[in-house]
């Protein structure tokens, strides 16, 4: 076996965190987005764009601790022991925010808690990942086999910055797909949100940019070493390039592609992120090869997942096919 | 009892997985019912499979979504309660899951939508497709999730080195000797916990208007599940008893509240087993029937706890009473199944009130005997995590008690809110009456106040609907 088994799952748990940030974030980001948009029809609207998918996007989360279980299991165990409170808190928000769906239609007259349980889950989870991403890129403490460090080692101010700018983030990739899915007033709305929120999450990636490698003198080795400095050029540059096009594009009034561009941003933010903690699956010291299950698990789950994920992919995109088009205030929970 | 982090931990997986149980228990049989209504639809055009379908579908989509955010909680609290044994059993343990999730949660996930909303958007068959889809994946949920945990109950094909486990040979893992006989057990438990809410909910409707066509159908179709499945269900069970004999005795034991081994024992059909005195007390028992059941003969040897050590034993105060809930409704159900086959012989299923009121108190039944099977394999596979391998206490996370307990409190006040005004909008729906306005209205549409949805896309809606 030369196959590195460990490195393709690794790329694998990766990409599949990278589908659930893009693919829950602009349905969490319609949820943060309530409390702006007052007017209860629009509401519905905002609420109906992502009613038929947003149990799929979640989907990815499950997977993302799943395959994290099956396959590092080690970091599994430490990561979510060192990741309780936040985690914790995160799950219960989803819980409050995935059954407003239902019930928000299902109860005309407590409509109105369950838009604010809608919107503080979708807020709180949303914060609570952003933490979950800054105490991980600090790192975290690991003895023998289980984490070391203390019940508040995720509360730092740059995991708190983390979770604030992610929520950001997520409310432009929300923005963005309201200006895709919806017309007429709400979307005007939508285009007016994209700017305001583009200029947060850039200057949010800048300060997180700077930061991290004053956290850690090997990842500002890895970025400020020549010739690293030449090849990873580009990745700022990129990000320079995205921010102008979204503005043109929100200038001009093109509908889908802000959506594309806010994605993109969201890629290249995480590309950067991989390259500042690869291969550390548990930073700043446990690596895939160390924290990785047998490779008999490795290579059992890998069938499957090679079998399976481009059929996953295949129908995703069906559903969202199927459902494709401007959303009526007619097409949700009924 | 002391209030540690272990019995914490144990207390909130518990009531976090007994609260989770119930949706997909109810979900695995009314997905398969859909698909039925579906499929009678299609081929017999009757409009009140439809109606039905609308009608069911939902309580289903309901149902579902709490199934999904408190699963969701399930596969994050191995790493945050349970490290230890997270590390040690991923190797095996996860891939299951991992599988879980890729075939089954993803085909009802993905399939769901098209299921609920796109009636409109898609053809007949493709939507009837997305609707045996959905039926598929939460059977294939079942599958795994009934495979990860008869692993831990009856371990086979993995070693294990004191840190991890590492599978040798995953057919073995997979179809462990539990395995079929738990898994038929838990789709039995499923489609008769459907059989008995739908056919609650027809009676309810019955006992208010008698003529009800949907009520009719509904109660009709329950009551041939239960006559059939509640004693296909009792032997089953029998099954996975004799088997649990065979690998788990200690289990057996405690379920039966014995303490003696013994040839002929008596079956027990009341008692108090007190685990510090080693006896069950005021205990009313029916010579050698325990022998009889558990080894199908009157001199069988039976095991009793006194054979393993104070800390091997499983707790028998709780599994001897959860054993004989879940044993008791059983029965119940498969009396009410006779009662409806003598019923329907005489052709008065649909207006003997007092069948149609024992029907209605059957309802929640299904669920509470799927609750109490659960604590009876749970608590009876104590004090291990892994039988005979790993202890409970060697699994869980170095959490300090008072995070446990701030968790376990913040879980019981979500949960008992949430699902709590979940269970009251299934109920509100259960009440209206099936039929009347799900008529010629396609799924998608909004049953909002008026005012909300536009009046020209009613009548577009309606257009549009399938006649």
């Amino acid at each position: 076996m030369t196959v590195d088994l460990p490195l393709i799952w690794g790329l694998l748990i990766g990409f599949a965190v990278l589908m659930y940030v893009v693919m829950d974030g602009f349905d969490l980001g319609v949820g943060i987005l309530f409390p702006v948009i007052g007017n209860e029809r629009h509401r519905d609207t905002m609420m109906n764009s992502v009613a038929p998918v947003w149990d799929g996007n979640e989907t990815w989360l499950v997977l993302g601790g799943g395959g994290l279980f099956a396959v590092f299991p080690l970091a599994y165990s430490v990561l979510l022991t060192a990741f309780y409170a936040p985690l914790t808190v995160m799950l219960l928000a989803l819980i409050f925010r995935g059954v407003a769906f239902e019930f928000r239609f299902k109860d005309p007259r407590h409509k109105r808690a369950w838009a604010v349980s809608f919107a503080a889950g979708s807020t709180l989870a949303t914060f609570c990942q952003g933490i979950v991403l800054g105490a991980f890129i600090q790192g975290v403490a690991v003895e023998g086999r289980g984490y070391a460090g203390g019940w508040f080692d995720w509360l730092t101010p740059f995991s708190v910055f983390t979770g604030a700018a992610l929520v950001a983030g997520y409310a432009l990739l929300g923005a963005t797909w309201l200006v895709m899915k919806t017309g007429g007033d709400l979307q005007e709305r939508a285009y007016g949100l994209v700017l305001p929120l583009t200029t947060a999450v850039v200057a949010a990636i800048a300060f997180v940019s700077v930061w991290t490698p004053l956290l850690h003198e090997d990842i500002a080795a890895r970025w400020f070493s020549w010739p690293n400095l030449f090849y990873l050029s580009p990745v700022p540059l990129a990000v320079a390039g995205v921010v102008f096009l979204l503005a043109r594009a929100v200038a001009n009034r093109h509908e889908v592609q802000p959506f594309l561009l806010a994605l993109a941003l969201f890629l290249l933010s995480y590309f950067g992120l991989g390259i500042s903690l690869f291969p550390n699956i548990i930073p700043p010291a446990v690596s895939i090869w160390d924290a990785a299950a047998p490779d008999a698990s490795l290579l059992f789950l890998l069938v499957g997942a090679l079998v399976l994920l481009p059929v996953i992919l295949g129908y995703t995109g069906y559903a969202y096919w199927v459902f494709r088009g401007k959303v009526g205030t007619d097409d949700g929970y009924h | 009892m002391e209030f540690d982090a272990l019995t914490l931990a144990r207390i909130q997986f518990a009531f976090t997985v007994s609260f989770h149980i119930v949706f997909p228990a109810f979900t695995i049989g009314l997905a398969s019912y859909l698909a039925v209504l579906e499929g009678l639809w299609l081929w017999r055009r009757g409009d009140v499979y439809l109606h039905l379908y609308r009608y069911w579908s939902k309580i289903f989509a309901i149902t579902f979504g709490m199934g999904v955010v408190s699963g969701i909680v399930m596969s994050y609290q191995f790493g945050t309660n349970w490290g230890p044994f997270s590390d040690a059993a991923g190797p095996v343990i996860g891939p299951l899951l991992g599988y879980e999730v890729l075939s089954a949660f993803f085909l009802e996930a993905g399939f769901l939508g098209v299921m609920l909303f796109g009636m409109n958007r898609v053809g007949r068959g493709l939507h009837f497709f997305a609707t045996l889809m959905v039926a598929a994946g939460t059977l294939f949920s079942a599958f795994w999730i009934l495979a990860a945990n008869s692993w831990m109950q009856t371990p086979t094909g993995a070693g294990f080195d004191g840190l991890q486990f590492t599978p040798d040979d995953w057919w073995t893992v997979i179809f462990n000797p539990s395995f079929p006989f738990r898994f038929v057990h838990m789709v039995l438990a499923a489609y008769l916990t459907t059989a008995l809410i739908v056919g609650a909910v027809g009676a309810w409707h019955l006992l208010r208007i008698s003529s009800d066509p949907a009520a009719r159908v509904m109660v009709s179709m329950a009551m041939w599940m239960a006559a059939l499945v509640a004693p296909l269900q009792l032997l089953a069970g029998d099954l996975h008893g004799l088997n649990t004999l065979e690998h788990q005795p200690a289990k057996i034991a405690a379920m039966e509240g014995h303490w003696e081994k013994q040839r002929g024992a008596p079956l027990l059909l009341f008692g108090i087993p007190d685990m510090g005195r080693e006896e069950t007390r005021y205990a009313l028992s029916i010579p050698r029937l325990g022998s009889l059941i558990l080894t199908h003969d009157w001199n069988g040897e039976v095991p009793g706890l006194l054979e393993w050590p104070p800390e091997d034993r499983p707790n028998s105060a709780v599994v001897f009473w959860s054993f004989r809930t879940m044993v008791g409704l059983g029965i119940a159900m498969i009396a009410l199944g006779l009662a409806s086959l003598a019923l329907r012989r005489r052709g008065r299923l649909y207006s003997a009130r007092w069948f149609l009121r024992l029907a209605v108190v059957m309802g929640p039944s299904g669920l509470v005997a799927v609750i109490a099977g659960w604590i009876t394999t749970e608590v009876g596979r104590q004090p291990w995590v892994v039988y005979g391998m790993m202890r409970t206490s060697e699994g869980v996370s170095p959490v300090a008690a008072p995070a446990v307990a701030s968790s376990l409190a913040l879980f019981a006040v979500v949960y008992f809110a949430v699902f709590g005004a979940g269970v009251y909008y299934l109920l509100q729906l259960m009440h209206r009456p099936a039929g009347a306005d799900d008529a010629g209205r396609p799924p998608g549409a909004p049953e909002r106040a008026a005012g909300i949805t536009p009046a020209p896309s009613i009548g577009r809606e309606e257009a549009e609907a399938p006649q």
